[in-house]
């Protein structure tokens, strides 16, 4: 683990496909991680983000395509002949063998003699040197995922794979694990594929994040760039919350383009538009859009998109409040508001304006079969979410 | 009646135990008795001559030897086939195994005569001699239904995810087995060979029926019972309830000791998060 300048290859998954029987739960993969990066495969259950690993771990066969690290293709080669190691979701931590003998585990089948020093280092990595002979069933959430990370690191593998490795633990202790495990990257430099449907941890500990529907990837880069750029109706909403509205686009205006939605017109930056047609789905985040009074529509500022509607409920949050609001043609759309200001809320019933700035819009090609705007179940679910978290923030 | 409201549950419990425990108590007892004639059934005096000349009735310890030796050999060979179904029933996917099973099952649900007198029936056809080879024979039989079934039920509960870590760690299949699948199910295992020992050492009927001139120790005493039971049979059953008494104790006491340190760890850590 000392030897920082081990030379570490990318991985790269070449027309990856995985059916099982008529269902496609992978569906023609091509992709590069770089060696070195934390790289979060993010999707809902069912996306097939699971198989993915699971396929690259050798621990299913792919139905087509081949997996390469470096120049080297590991389609072939069985689990144990990989350089390759998973922290599975629930530990797997084996019941009979000590922490000790578990992190040991590996070295030992490669039939390496002295562990003890190597053990040992592992596990003052992981800070559990002092537990090193209880049994996983003695150990907390914490600890034993802690256990099964330093059982997969002193395998000094090419790439490290961590299937949903913080689903097990309450929110408290994955947020701290969340910075651990991103230390312990940093640290040891090897390419972790971090498998989670979390969209938070996600962005928190990866430096690229993929977003995962339906056996595809819809979307790849930087956490910020695909929260702020979504290209993909669902990654509009699978990632944070976005307001979508349908509309057509009717012409451009300089580096603008001209987006004509219930008879308002909104502008999208061209270079923000991934539309192939005319018909677009417009959308802006919750935290973009600006509230007003309606009798401060002088305040909105000139070349704004703008939209006249009425609060039709309004949830402090402590750090925020959340308004949703019902535009002229009935679409109800959601804005957080920090509160920065003491008082001085809108409240329910009231006549407001919205307003935000062009270079905020993102355009999509509708997504067929999906209306645009948020599910408001979707929005009841974050309602509901939105309160537990600030009085989970109280105790 | 506010007092017996309160005990009752204590009583009956109490009660049953009693009955229960009454019939070993008694054989206990009566194994330090000197019957006074052919049947040992009431106490005359103290004597420790069925401990002391355990073997000293012709017939007993051979039959006693018997019934160990019989339950030994047919304990092994059925737990070795009965894991090994266990693991294919559980693993494999192949034509038959649903019919194979519900035919575990039947030798389970089948009245021991019925078994007993067919198989009987069987070896006369073959002109077999009978003897300590049909009786092992006739035990292994029974007693691989019972290592099938607890050993599937371990092998059913273990977490799959542990042998795909064990094979993500460089083991190749027979280093999974060894150093994983098989310490897991081991206790199953165990268990299943101390359930077909005791079921092999207690037969009598399907023994009896495939014996020939063969005298196990359940046979021995049926015998004995109509002419008087010696007083070291008394001896030796409860030789044999003290050993059965031992190994649940043993295996209580070292529950309670992993017990007591789990615990300990655990106020180790809470001690340890609080500093």
């Amino acid at each position: 683990m000392t030897d920082a300048a081990r030379a570490v290859e990318d991985l790269h998954l070449q027309n990856l496909t995985k059916r099982f029987g008529d269902f496609v739960a992978v569906d023609d993969l091509t992709l590069t991680i770089p060696a070195g990066s934390f790289f979060a495969l993010l999707g809902a259950s069912g996306c097939g983000k699971t198989t993915t690993l699971r396929m690259v771990a050798g621990l299913e066969d792919p139905t087509e395509g081949s997996i390469r690290i470096g120049e080297k293709d590991i389609t072939g080669l069985r689990a144990f002949e990989r350089p390759v190691n998973t922290v599975f979701q629930s530990y797997a931590l084996f019941p009979h063998l000590d922490i000790f003998e578990n992190v040991a585990f590996g070295l030992r089948r490669r039939g390496i003699k002295d562990v003890k020093p190597a053990v040992e280092q592992m596990l003052d990595l992981v800070e559990l040197g002092s537990l090193a002979r209880r049994k996983p069933s003695q150990l907390s959430g914490g600890q034993q995922q802690r256990v099964a990370v330093a059982r997969a690191l002193i395998n000094e593998p090419d790439v490290l794979l961590l299937d949903e490795p913080l689903g097990a633990l309450d929110l408290k202790l994955r947020r701290q694990m969340q910075i651990e495990l991103k230390r312990i990257q940093m640290d040891v430099g090897t390419t972790f594929v971090h498998v989670t449907h979390d969209q938070e941890e996600a962005m928190t500990m990866a430096d690229t994040v993929a977003v995962m529907n339906a056996g595809r990837i819809e979307q790849m880069g930087h956490p910020a760039d695909i929260y702020e750029t979504p290209q993909t109706v669902f990654v509009a909403n699978f990632l944070g919350q976005s307001n979508l509205i349908d509309g057509r686009r009717t012409g451009t205006s300089g580096e603008f383009g001209v987006i004509e939605a219930h008879g308002l017109s909104f502008m999208v930056p061209s270079d923000r538009c991934f539309c192939s047609g005319s018909d677009v789905t417009l959308g802006v985040r919750p935290e973009k859009i600006t509230v007003l009074d309606a009798v401060d529509a002088e305040q909105v500022p000139d070349g704004h998109n703008r939209l006249e509607g009425r609060v039709t409920d309004v949830s402090y949050t402590g750090v925020s409040t959340q308004y949703l609001i019902d535009a002229p043609w009935g679409q109800e759309l959601i804005v957080f508001e920090q509160n920065v200001v003491v008082g001085d809320r809108c409240s329910v019933g009231d006549p407001v304006i919205l307003h935000w700035a062009p270079s905020h819009t993102f355009g999509l090609d509708p997504a067929p079969g999906r209306g645009a705007g948020i599910d408001p179940e979707v929005i009841e679910a974050e309602r509901v979410n939105a309160h537990l978290r600030v009085r989970g923030a109280e105790d | 009646m506010r007092w017996l409201r309160h005990h009752l549950i204590g009583i009956v419990a109490v009660a049953v135990l009693v009955y229960l425990f009454i019939p070993i108590a008694v054989i206990m007892v009566l194994s330090f008795n000197k019957p006074s004639g052919k049947y040992n059934l009431s106490w005359n005096e103290f004597s420790l001559d069925g401990w002391t000349n355990l073997c000293g009735v012709p017939g007993v310890c051979s039959s006693f030897a018997t019934s160990i030796q019989i339950g030994i050999i047919s304990t092994i060979v059925a737990t070795i086939l009965g894991t090994m179904i266990a693991f294919a029933l559980v693993r494999y996917r192949f034509r038959g195994r649903s019919t194979t099973n519900l035919l575990i099952f039947l030798p389970m649900a089948t009245p021991e005569v019925v078994m007993g007198a067919s198989l009987l029936a069987l070896f006369l056809n073959l002109r077999f001699p009978l003897g300590q080879a049909t009786v092992t024979i006739a035990h292994i039989m029974f007693i691989i239904s019972f290592v099938v079934v607890t050993v599937k039920a371990r092998l059913q509960g273990m977490d799959p995810m542990l042998e795909e870590a064990a094979r993500d760690l460089y083991a190749g299949p027979r280093q999974v087995f060894r150093y994983v699948t098989f310490p897991l199910v081991l206790p199953g295992i165990l268990g299943a060979a101390l359930l077909g020992f005791s079921l092999s050492f207690d037969d009598f009927i399907i023994s009896f029926f495939n014996a020939g001139t063969l005298v196990t120790f359940p046979i021995y005493i049926w015998g004995a019972a109509q002419r008087g039971i010696p007083v070291q049979v008394n001896a030796l059953a409860t030789i044999v309830f003290l050993v059965a008494l031992a190994i649940v104790l043993t295996a209580q006491f070292v529950n309670h000791r992993r017990r007591q340190a789990l615990e300990r760890s655990a106020v180790d850590m809470d001690t340890f998060s609080r500093s």
